[in-house]
């Protein structure tokens, strides 16, 4: 705490140093930061591409508000299944949050079920997400069009939301593996960081759905 | 080990933030219920940005970290924006190009476009 206060001189010192750049960093967790930093370019391209084909396209783009609205008793509620899975999100890293903190604490027992927890929460979004993709496929958006308007629509619409679950997916499949081999006792002679690397993970994937929310389905 | 000692928060501060974005979410689940227009749009992106820096802030622990890390990830990004620039200049054009080769004239009142069909 009191390294990471220092101020700014410490910028010139750390990369100066002649050794290791950023101190107090486990490798793993340097390794996990510049992973995340590569797919912050990834998404990014991907959004960005998004508002390029969206703002040459000539025809009308396809109201979000109208296509994601679900019927909820009697009413046609906007964005109700992507507000679910907002807060079903924002649950599981509020969950990894106390994972990442138990196993500083090196209380394994409550950091494996909190991890645990959040994969839950993690298949909880992929099953609504492909519900979804199901509901809209079923009602003919494809590719290259739909019954709206612009044919762009669709193909962000996979592209965006495709990777983004793909991530969630992998995420689930990396918490669960993470959670087995501390149960196991793989970490035991460590610090636990490695809870903290799957949790800056974890938090990414939440961090590029605030993006996408807001972008995506909002704008 | 600086992370050792560094990540060590009370519970409380998880619960907070936790809290804090989903009252943030919802408000900017809310946003949708407004008409179109600069105010909503300020709103989306300011409630963007507020979860995202909480987010990261927090939940990821950059707040904790040293300035070498945090400029290591924070500043690259920016680039994006230059991407994002040339990609809105570059939209104007095309967007235009296609309303006159293939699109609905947007000046009805000034008579067709040159080279409108």
């Amino acid at each position: 705490m009191a390294e990471a206060s220092a101020g700014h001189a410490t910028i010139i010192q750390d990369w100066a140093s002649d050794v290791t750049t950023f101190k107090g960093v486990p490798w793993g967790k340097a390794m996990m930061w510049i992973f995340l930093l590569s797919d912050t370019f990834i998404f990014s391209i991907f959004l960005t591409s998004y508002m390029t084909v969206r703002a040459t396209t000539a025809e009308p783009w396809p109201n979000a508000s109208e296509v994601f609205s679900l019927m909820a008793f009697g009413h046609s509620v906007p964005l109700l299944l992507i507000a679910i899975m907002t807060f079903d999100l924002i649950t599981s890293s509020g969950t990894m949050a106390l994972a990442v903190n138990y196993g500083y604490r090196r209380d394994k027992r409550k950091a494996i079920f909190f991890i645990c927890a959040t994969a839950f929460f993690g298949a909880v979004f992929v099953g609504m997400q492909m519900f979804e993709w199901y509901k809209l496929i079923s009602e003919g958006v494809r590719p290259w069009g739909n019954p709206w308007g612009a044919a762009q629509f669709g193909s962000c619409f996979f592209m965006i939301t495709g990777f983004h679950g793909l991530h969630v997916s992998a995420g689930v499949v990396y918490l669960l593996i993470i959670a087995y081999r501390l149960h196991k006792g793989v970490y035991d002679k460590t610090n636990f960081e490695i809870v903290e690397i799957v949790g800056l993970y974890w938090h990414f994937v939440d961090l590029v759905w605030v993006f996408i929310f807001a972008f995506f389905y909002l704008w | 080990m600086a992370s050792e000692v560094g990540q060590q928060h009370p519970l409380t501060l998880y619960f907070w933030i936790w809290g804090l974005l989903f009252v943030v979410s919802a408000a900017s689940y809310a946003t949708d219920y407004m008409e179109a227009g600069y105010l909503r749009w300020f709103l989306i992106l300011a409630f963007m940005l507020i979860k995202a820096g909480y987010i990261v802030a927090i939940f990821m622990h950059l707040k904790y970290e040293r300035w070498a890390l945090i400029y290591a990830l924070l500043l690259p990004p920016l680039v994006i924006l230059i991407l994002v620039y040339l990609m809105a200049t570059e939209a104007d054009y095309t967007w235009l190009t296609r309303v006159v080769y293939f699109g609905d004239d947007p000046y009805p009142a000034r008579g067709p476009m040159p080279g409108a069909h």
